[in-house]
């Protein structure tokens, strides 16, 4: 029972970390129709970018989140504006290899800034909370309940105003929210600056029970794409859920099978569905 | 001058350990000959079946460590791995080519790139076979051959080149033949190569057999000539080098990946500092190349001789009105 509730936990973290970094990415390719293979890149600079406002600039920890936010969503607009905009009428190829490009870029500049060694961020909530004989680390419910918080406000920010359904206008027919007068680089500036703001987000929570390296955006980047086209390009519920299908299937998987392969569960799932059903779990979404 | 170039390029490459300084020149020469190989093989499946395949230097692992594990642990002779290598690089792209290949560009692309991932864990975690993070030491030098023997960096040189230059006009060969052609029409219109009688699928994954081939000799050639086989081969900026060498060279031509291929060798060994660094100067290269500059070195060659071509012919037709 105890370990049943300590996997359920975990599994709700990693799929809390896994659905943020998702929905960036699949904002993105709703508005672009682009694998942006660079997110994981951003997510990496998040992590860096608060453990040097924590680490070295001695800010707390919920304002160097903050911080590596903000940093993080101009380096996404940025990289929209210097990158993707110029490769807006290239074939698809060309947008893949910019963003490889800029991903080990970015994964380069760290590295020679920061060396190639792990580090680790700290986190003031190192407190365990006891719960009708169930133990939970507050770090990890932190994770889960900021990630949730940040799902609901990324809906009601989408559904309930008027910028927000600029995003979805775009998404949905391009020419379409052009006719009713809908600026597309402004829209694809502002998905770019969330998907980037989430992701650094999304690194900052994890970081604390995870460590911090270069390479770090690699593995949470692919989990990210498998998940949105288990969960079809461009859909929102999708991403989350895939998420903590992922999550899950992690958090088990490394109990039951073996913690050294855990990282290979997430793609061998993927690699069986889509050798069984190439169109995905959910098709349906854009293709 | 069409024929006139190779045959220059081939001389200069054969005289070249007559020039070199030292044996280290060589030694990267052969060394940018081999991933020269491999990135041709991505060339085909890339730059003419026009598939982003992320997974590429996880076939040139494959190949790699069927040599290094088949030599140093199982006493195999080294050209018999050699062979193997190759083999088993193209049915493991056989394989991997008739689950991925069913899905579409970029689609392919995350998939192949998640494949490429899967190979490098598991190279690292299975330490049983692989020797896990430590790698493959102690490989021999690839053995004579009659009376020839491969144990000084010069002779290896001139083996290296040798397996270049068939990879070459086996490349010509295929690229001008009608599967070629097939391959080509596939990339620029799926459904009008259907709608001409192709069979897509097929015609994808024998392009993917093929380029995982070329990985496998390419990487067998590697174990042979470096002597060390690490997980480190597998890696996706190793994918990413040879993607460098081909956009740089001109993707889909012929020449390309080996023009790609020396020059940025010379660049990053001039910029010996670079080493570790080197996708700081090589990301916004490529960014800048797509953007600016996305036929590469060949193809804006022949693109300016058709321009010029074209000129011509109408102004001939302009000249008969």
């Amino acid at each position: 029972m105890v370990m049943l509730f300590q996997q359920i936990l975990n599994g709700l973290t990693l799929g809390s970390v896994y659905s943020l970094v998702a929905l960036g990415l699949t904002l993105i390719y709703g508005i672009l129709h682009i694998p942006n293979f660079s997110h994981g890149a951003l997510y990496m600079v998040g992590a860096y970018f608060a453990y040097y406002l924590a680490g070295s600039l001695g800010v707390p920890y919920w304002g160097a989140m903050v911080g590596a936010a903000a940093v993080v969503a101009l380096l996404a607009m940025a990289s929209e504006r210097l990158v993707f905009r110029p490769l807006r009428d290239a074939p698809v190829l060309h947008d893949m290899i910019a963003a490889i490009g800029l991903l080990l870029f970015l994964e380069a500049v760290v590295q020679a800034i920061w060396g190639a060694d792990f580090h680790r961020l700290q986190s003031p909530h190192t407190q365990i909370v006891h719960l009708f004989g169930l133990v939970a680390p507050v770090q990890r419910l932190l994770i889960v309940a900021a990630a949730f918080a940040l799902m609901l406000a990324l809906h009601l920010f989408l559904q309930r105003t008027v910028m927000g359904s600029t995003i979805i206008a775009l998404a949905q027919d391009r020419e379409g929210a052009a006719l009713v007068g809908i600026d597309a680089s402004r829209v694809s500036l502002l998905t770019f600056a969330i998907s980037g703001a989430l992701a650094a987000v999304a690194a900052v929570l994890f970081a604390p029970i995870s460590l911090v390296y270069p390479a770090m955006g690699d593995l949470v980047i692919l989990k990210a794409f498998v998940i949105i086209i288990l969960g079809g390009m461009g859909s929102l519920p999708g991403a989350i859920l895939g998420g903590m299908v992922i999550g899950f299937a992690e958090s088990f998987g490394a109990f039951y099978v073996s913690t050294d392969y855990k990282d290979i569960i997430a793609f061998a799932l993927f690699v069986l569905i889509m050798s069984v059903r190439p169109s995905g779990l959910f098709p349906g979404g854009v293709r | 001058m069409r024929r006139l170039l190779p045959l220059a390029a081939l001389a200069a490459a054969l005289l070249f350990p007559v020039a070199a300084p030292n044996e280290y020149y060589l030694y990267v020469a052969a060394l940018a000959f081999i991933m020269a190989i491999s990135a041709t093989g991505l060339n085909l499946i890339l730059g003419y079946a026009g598939q982003l395949n992320l997974a590429h230097a996880g076939f040139m692992a494959i190949g790699a460590y069927t040599v290094g594990i088949l030599t140093v642990d199982d006493g195999v002779p080294y050209w018999a791995a050699f062979a193997l290598a190759g083999v088993i690089a193209t049915v493991m792209g056989v394989l991997a080519g008739l689950v991925s290949l069913r899905l579409k560009s970029h689609f392919f692309a995350i998939f192949t790139l998640c494949v490429g991932l899967i190979l490098s864990l598991v190279i690292e975690k299975w330490s049983g076979l692989t020797h896990g993070t430590t790698g493959l030491i102690g490989l021999q030098a690839p053995a004579p051959i009659g009376p020839i023997r491969f144990d000084t960096t010069e002779a290896q040189y001139y083996l290296v080149l040798g397996f270049l230059v068939a990879a070459l006009w086996l490349m010509h060969r295929i690229t001008g033949s009608l599967v070629g052609r097939g391959f080509v029409a596939v990339r620029n219109g799926e459904d009008l190569a259907r709608a001409l009688g192709i069979d897509a699928f097929r015609t994808k994954l024998l392009a993917f057999a093929l380029s995982a081939f070329y990985a496998g000799i390419s990487g067998a050639l590697y174990a042979g000539f470096v002597r060390f086989v690490g997980p480190d081969l597998a890696s996706e900026g190793h994918t990413f080098d040879m993607l460098a060498f081909i956009l740089v060279g001109g993707i889909g031509t012929l020449g390309g990946p080996l023009i790609g291929a020396i020059l940025l060798t010379i660049l990053t060994q001039s910029l010996q500092f670079l080493q570790d660094f080197r996708m700081i100067v090589f990301g916004p290269l490529l960014i800048l190349l797509v953007i600016f500059f996305p036929h590469g070195i060949v193809g804006s060659i022949r693109l300016r001789r058709a321009r010029r071509a074209a000129w011509t012919a109408g102004r001939k037709v302009r000249a008969h009105a």
